[in-house]
């Protein structure tokens, strides 16, 4: 009979802590491409944005086409900036909210790349640029191309009620982004943020079960992998020149900091993508939330920053609720999941 | 211990007591005044319309119980009107509960479904899911409409 393994096998090197990797290639965030909606293009980061559109539907015949084809052409952008076309890509990973991922398969259709569909709802960002910053680690591609998209008219439609339905969301609800955000990585000879070391996050049950309560359910995940990615590699806060979350919005950005708080981790240089995209006069209660929450900030404003040297080192925590419709009108609560990328440049 | 018996949330930072109690002070809560007084306001001015359409309808000759009939259509052809329009959410958002709870809040969940799933087609879409969001409106009406019909009946 086989011997028990007890311990867990871990490979040395690379490995640090329980969750975290440490990159020695260290992939290149080459170019990126954000495209938004009209809410979005009237908010503080406009000028930001490689692509605005005047309506929620862009001429398309439904949302969820109108959708589709944000993520086609922020893809086309982000490759025109290098002026490739997709042939150059070895591989295309990208997630979004819809049901079978619909958005993603149906871009990579038109693509016509070798696709590797993710879902971890609002951290699909991260959760893409950790698996491709993998893929370059290991020498399986020389570029990949890493996406995402949210819709708010089609993400209403598929969790909560029909776009002209009248209510009163409560004061902790947040609004989905309409927006896709694309992003080259390339290997270490080009120019741009390199990922550093990922923390791969666990998912994490506050045991909420109301869905318009996104941000309290996903900052304990935040928190989690905030803490797990300082302690694997035995980095302070202030390490970080800044250190950004996904879309936990202005209820769970003050969950997450009360959490590290009392973990002893203040953080300083912290914000939350979710209190960025918008002006208070927009009445989007609590702040953004969405796949294209953290891709529209983080690829529209940080990822500049970073290149014009105003920022350093970044630590990039994206979070998911991995709820549906089916498990909360079952009764059950929201699982959460938080991913990390710490980039240095 | 084997592994299936230990617990998942053993090692993690949340400390469920600890949660409930910042959920109890920080959590952010709705303005029950202000809502309140606009769903009264909202909800009145609703009714207001709808006696002044009654009263019209009796003005031109038709008999006061029958004139409740053509009132109530009237008012559901306003709402699904304005929820077409696009209006009738936005107007929603601030009187809450003014429009929801008269017939207006019921013909807004019909039009908004019919409408948002238009694109499935008339059979699939529109025709299968208008009733979706109001259907359990219309069985649990008919079902205490049973109950009290039958109280009523051993009643008298």
């Amino acid at each position: 009979m086989a011997e028990t393994v007890t311990e867990k096998i871990r490979p040395v090197g690379k490995r640090a802590g329980n969750q975290s990797m440490i990159m020695e290639k260290k992939a290149v965030l080459a170019a990126a491409a954000t495209v938004a909606g009209p809410k979005e293009g009237s908010g503080p980061l406009a000028e930001h944005y490689d692509r605005i559109y005047p309506d929620n539907l862009l001429k398309e015949g439904s949302f969820e086409k109108a959708e589709r084809r944000m993520l086609e052409e922020t893809c086309f952008l982000a490759l025109g900036k290098l002026g490739l076309s997709p042939d150059d890509i070895d591989f295309f990973i990208a997630g979004d909210l819809l049901n079978q991922i619909i958005s993603s398969s149906f871009c990579a259709r038109k693509l016509a790349l070798p696709f590797l569909g993710i879902y971890g709802a609002c951290s699909s960002l991260v959760e893409g640029l950790s698996l491709g910053a993998m893929l370059l680690e290991g020498n399986f591609a020389g570029r990949i191309l890493v996406a995402t998209s949210s819709h708010n008219c089609s993400s209403e439609r598929q969790y909560r009620y029909p776009t002209e339905y009248g209510f009163q969301r409560p004061g902790y609800s947040q609004q989905t982004v309409t927006g896709a955000g694309a992003v080259v990585l390339g290997s270490s000879l080009e120019e741009g943020p390199r990922i550093e070391s990922i923390t791969i996050g666990k998912v994490v049950d506050p045991e909420i079960k109301d869905p318009y309560n996104m941000g309290m359910a996903m900052a304990p995940a935040a928190a989690d992998t905030i803490y797990r990615h300082l302690t694997d590699l035995g980095r302070d806060a202030d390490y970080y020149q800044l250190i950004l979350t996904g879309d936990l919005g202005e209820v769970g950005k003050q969950l997450n900091e009360d959490i590290l708080a009392r973990k002893g981790l203040n953080l300083l240089n912290y914000t939350d993508c979710g209190i960025q995209l918008y002006y208070p006069h927009q009445k989007v209660h609590a702040g953004a939330s969405g796949c294209a929450c953290c891709a529209l900030f983080f690829l529209g404003k940080v990822y500049k920053d970073m290149l014009e040297k105003r920022l350093g080192r970044v630590l990039f925590v994206a979070t998911g609720a991995l709820h549906s419709t089916t498990t909360y009108q079952q009764g059950e609560s929201i699982p959460a999941i938080a991913h990390a990328v710490a980039l240095e440049i | 211990m084997s592994r299936m018996e230990q617990n998942p949330n053993k090692e993690l930072l949340l400390d469920k007591k600890w949660l409930n109690e910042w959920n109890r002070q920080k959590k952010p809560r709705p303005p029950l005044s202000k809502n309140i007084i606009s769903a009264f306001l909202g909800g009145g001015a609703v009714c207001l319309l709808g006696q002044f359409i009654l009263n019209l309808f009796i003005s031109q000759g038709m008999p006061k119980e029958l004139a409740g009939n053509p009132t109530i259509t009237t008012i559901i052809f306003i709402a699904a009107m304005l929820t077409g329009l696009g209006v009738f959410d936005k107007m929603a958002r601030i009187v809450g509960a003014g429009l929801a709870v008269p017939v207006t809040g019921f013909a807004n969940s019909i039009t908004s479904m019919a409408i948002e799933f238009k694109r499935e087609g008339l059979v699939l879409g529109t025709g299968s899911k208008m009733f979706a969001l109001a259907g359990s409106v219309i069985v649990f009406g008919v079902v205490t409409a049973f109950v009290v019909g039958i109280i009523s009946a051993l009643i008298h």
